[in-house]
């Protein structure tokens, strides 16, 4: 999370009526999210400065590693536009070993409420996916994932910004998991609507991804 | 002469683009170190000699159908300057890298580990 105060603690308290361990990865918040965080009961993982959404996830993941116990990972947005009921949904089919890693999607069913241009982008970027990696993908930017362990060891994410998301799928590529995507539903709030990334964004993916 | 002009752009092109590549791909290492130093050096004294012999310059350009010395020195400044672009944006790609590993180092070094929060969940669990 970054600069999320004003949401993250009903977010946790959400997913901890679910999950029991839930690990909120800060990215050099300034507006004391951070405690925000820890009193709505999520172990707060704190970088000392801000470095992107795709280091912290990746800062999540190791800290879920060093966990034994730990068995499967779900990476879910601060800013409260994922549905906790999806991500139960997702772990387990995680868990009964049909799949190892489960990609959300909102373009499977159509609960998501989305703006034609957003809907063209995306839907533009999953398709430069599916011809970088051959993975059949209907959503390319989407946060919500449920990943195993074993999957989860592998993964290197090191684009610091936005186009970590296309890296993942690049490197699920290689990894080649048994893989399934899981009909979610993205709320588009006004509050993630004026965070959320603008159209222009998706030049600085492209960009990000061909001069790294 | 036109299309003469033409092929010496289209190899410009190409050089910068060449050149670019490789020292993107090749990293810090001390060969590209090398060969970035000796073209640095051959431009230098290319310009301190373009000085003393503004014709031999121009010769130069006019053999290579670029017309005027001056000219010649724009390219050659257009050329250095993507590789300048392209070493920078190198290495200030390695130089974000280490700065993310050092800072995840520092956050899971900080945040309390999984199996104390676990052992402090069982007790507070215990006690209601």
């Amino acid at each position: 999370m970054y600069n999320e105060a004003t949401v993250v603690g009903s977010v946790i308290e959400d997913l901890r009526k679910t999950f029991p361990y839930v690990v909120c990865v800060d990215d050099g918040s300034r507006d004391g999210s951070q405690s925000a965080a820890r009193a709505a009961g999520a172990v707060v993982v704190q970088h000392p400065i801000n470095l992107g959404q795709g280091a912290a996830l990746q800062t999540g993941i190791e800290y879920a590693l060093q966990d034994p116990e730990m068995t499967s990972i779900v990476t879910f947005d601060a800013d409260g536009q994922h549905r906790v009921i999806d991500a139960k949904a997702m772990v387990a089919r995680i868990e009964s070993g049909e799949a190892e890693i489960v990609l959300g999607s909102r373009f499977l069913d159509d609960r998501t409420k989305i703006s034609v241009q957003k809907r063209i982008v995306l839907k533009t970027a999953a398709v430069q996916s599916r011809m970088a990696t051959g993975m059949n993908l209907t959503d390319a930017h989407n946060g919500l994932r449920a990943i195993n362990r074993e999957v989860a060891s592998k993964l290197h994410l090191t684009q610091n910004r936005m186009a970590h998301a296309s890296e993942l799928v690049n490197q699920l590529a290689t990894i080649k998991p048994r893989w399934v995507e899981h009909p979610v539903e993205i709320i588009y709030t006004d509050y993630s609507k004026s965070k959320g990334q603008s159209l222009l964004n998706s030049v600085n993916i492209l960009a990000e991804l061909f001069f790294r | 002469m036109t299309s003469l002009l033409l092929i010496v752009q289209i190899a410009l092109v190409v050089a910068v683009i060449l050149v670019s590549l490789v020292m993107m791909r090749g990293g810090v290492n001390a060969k590209h170190l090398a060969v970035r130093r000796i073209m640095l050096m051959i431009f230098a004294v290319a310009a301190a000699l373009s000085i003393f012999f503004p014709d031999t310059l121009t010769r130069i350009a006019g053999f290579l159908g670029i017309g005027r010395g001056t000219d010649l020195v724009l390219y050659a400044t257009i050329v250095s300057f993507f590789v300048f672009m392209a070493t920078t944006y190198q290495r200030f790609r390695n130089m974000e890298t280490s700065i993310t590993t050092l800072s995840r180092r520092i956050a899971l070094d900080e945040a309390p580990k999984p199996w104390t929060v676990a052992k402090a969940r069982d007790a507070e669990d215990l006690s209601q």
